[in-house]
């Protein structure tokens, strides 16, 4: 069931497929994205999901497929489609040898806004991302998490339908990160709808109502957060053993249900819900006499291995 | 409309704040004036014509493509970063991108013409030229200066990094020396002169020289026009074919 489906779908896309030369990125895409929420396409590193989102913001053309944004198609409506959206790139658009408040200003003229408006718009947008004290430095001096605020600032001095969040938080510390979660938030909450990219299981987790994970330019799942995470063990018990003899033994107890193991560092790896009461009945199972294990850990389920889920599993 | 107007200020802040920038067009042009007078012109013979006053239009020449040729990097820079992606996603114009950068080229060239007149004149430039010569001579000197800047637009537009698009406008800071506008072209041996005397720096050299010093100036601003807007004519739609090229 599509949360608010019955308001129509801000992004539907069919058999979007790009190639670059012999590489193919993009090979049959179909994703939709219900108006207002907020949808998060998931993929390691070169799995297409700027091309994606480049060819959603009408920036680069497909190869094939049809794609429409705010009910416009992206090929035969490409004005109509820009002025609807707002972009925040991975990488950082703004002059460097401008100050925050003359970008954002610039960036509200060509939005249309008159002079005085845009001064307004461009000290309210300052003042949200707390950045009224650096508004008259020039964005060369800014650290990397002020740049990429001033960035998704400068995609709202119009309040747009669709926003595009091409990686809004890697590289980030993580208080820029919060605050960055924060912003996704409220954008959330005004009714925009935003589309945004990430590498972290974790980002999505937080903020997307539906995820779909890109791999090998496909779709390859899609859901909310809960359901893509059933898929994958809930919670991951990293046990270190106390010496080879030791591996050797939990490893032959734990035999089909180990996730990972690492004989170097005497490491296994198993499936936990993550409650006390399993952790400990596992630990009872594994070293009965409390001797082999060393140390154990309990880790969130990562990226690597819902694709290790989902692509082998 | 508003645009184009919030694109050239954006173009002239940025190169007020480019070092670079700022050296390379008011120095260097007043620099270029000095060396050419004080150096060169004890050995070169230019007839009854001092030879600072001979030289000046040159030298203004020159500096129009160091402007150009700065026009080239700017826009090269703007395309290889990311802020020509959020223009487009904005619905901006690639035009209206490339427009501001030739007006900010067309600004610096400006300073750099007041700066070098204003050295001129302390070192003994003496023109002739009534107001009507002066207006006219402006004018070709504004339109050559737009023609180059459009070429640097395309030589940035071309260029895959800064640094080579500088490189793709060399042809311009060339361009002035086989022609009259530092020494005249009967110094010259044989067989530059076919060459000099049909490029476009020399129509567009004689007119300001014969404008300027109230000289008989033939057909020069013809052919200087003819050879501006042609070039007008090409670059500016190839300008826009590279930006869509560049940008598909
Ligand atoms: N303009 C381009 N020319 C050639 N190859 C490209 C281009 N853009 C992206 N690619 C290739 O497409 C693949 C996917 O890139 P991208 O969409 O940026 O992935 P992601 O954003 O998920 O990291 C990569 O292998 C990348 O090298
Ligand atoms: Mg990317």
């Amino acid at each position: 069931m599509y949360p608010a489906a019955q308001a129509g779908w801000a992004i539907e896309t069919q058999g979007l497929s790009k190639a670059y030369g012999s590489v193919t990125v993009l090979s049959g895409v179909d994703l939709r994205v219900a108006s207002g929420s907020v949808f998060a396409l998931l993929g390691p590193n070169g799995a297409g999901k700027t091309t994606t989102v480049r060819i959603l913001a009408t920036l680069t053309l497909p190869d094939a497929g049809r794609a429409t944004v705010a009910g416009r198609d992206v090929r035969r409506e490409r004005s109509q489609v820009r002025r609807a959206i707002s972009l925040t790139g991975q990488y950082a658009a703004l002059d460097e040898a401008q100050t925050g408040a003359e970008n954002l200003r610039m960036m509200a003229r060509l939005r249309g806004h008159s002079r005085a408006s845009a001064r307004s718009r461009a000290a309210e947008l300052l003042d949200r991302f707390s950045l009224t004290e650096a508004a008259d430095r020039r964005v060369g001096t800014y650290s990397g998490g002020m740049r990429r605020r001033l960035d998704i600032a400068a995609g709202l001095v119009t309040d747009p339908q669709v926003m595009f969040l091409d990686e809004p938080t890697t590289g980030l510390d993580p208080r820029s990160r919060r605050t960055m979660w924060e912003a996704v938030g409220t954008l959330a909450r005004a009714g925009v709808t935003v589309f945004l990219t990430t590498q972290y299981l974790e980002e999505a987790d937080q903020l997307a109502d539906r995820v779909a994970v890109l791999d090998g330019g496909r779709v390859i799942a899609e859901g909310t957060p809960q359901e893509l995470k059933k898929t994958v063990a809930a919670q991951r018990l990293d046990l270190t053993m106390a010496g080879p003899d030791a591996y050797e033994a939990a490893a032959a107890r734990l035999a089909g249900r180990l996730l990972h193991r690492t004989p170097e560092g005497l490491v296994l790896g198993v499936a936990t819900d993550g409650s006390a009461a399993h952790v400990r009945a596992l630990l009872d199972e594994v070293d009965p006499q409390r001797t082999d294990v060393a140390r154990f850990a309990v880790h969130s389920p990562t990226l690597d291995d819902v694709f290790l889920e989902l692509t082998h599993g | 409309m508003a645009e184009y107007a919030v694109l050239a200020g954006r173009s002239v802040r940025l190169t007020r704040r480019n070092p670079d920038a700022v050296i390379t067009s008011l120095v260097l042009p007043v620099l270029l004036m000095l060396v050419f007078v004080y150096f060169f012109g004890g050995a070169i013979e230019t007839g009854t014509t001092k030879y600072v006053t001979y030289v000046a239009p040159g030298v203004l020449i020159l500096c129009a493509g160091y402007g150009a040729s700065m026009t080239a990097t700017t826009v090269s820079v703007d395309m290889t970063n990311g802020i020509i992606d959020r223009f487009r996603a904005m619905d901006t114009s690639g035009t209206a991108v490339l427009t501001g950068h030739v007006a900010a080229s067309v600004a610096r060239n400006t300073a750099a013409t007041a700066a070098v007149l204003g050295v001129a004149f302390a070192i003994g430039f003496r023109p002739q030229a009534q107001l009507t010569g002066w207006l006219a001579a402006c004018g070709i000197l504004l339109l050559y200066i737009t023609t180059l800047s459009w070429l640097g637009a395309a030589a940035g537009l071309l260029a895959k990094s800064p640094e080579a698009a500088g490189g793709f406008t060399f042809v311009m800071l060339f361009l002035p020396y086989p022609s009259s506008a530092f020494v005249p072209v009967e110094t010259m041996p044989d067989w530059l002169h076919g060459f000099a005397d049909h490029q476009p720096v020399t129509p567009v050299i004689e007119s300001l020289r014969g404008l300027l010093l109230d000289q008989p100036t033939g057909n020069s601003p013809w052919l200087a026009l003819v050879w501006c807007l042609g070039l007008l004519a090409v670059t500016l739609p190839v300008c826009a074919a590279l930006f869509r090229r560049r940008t598909a």
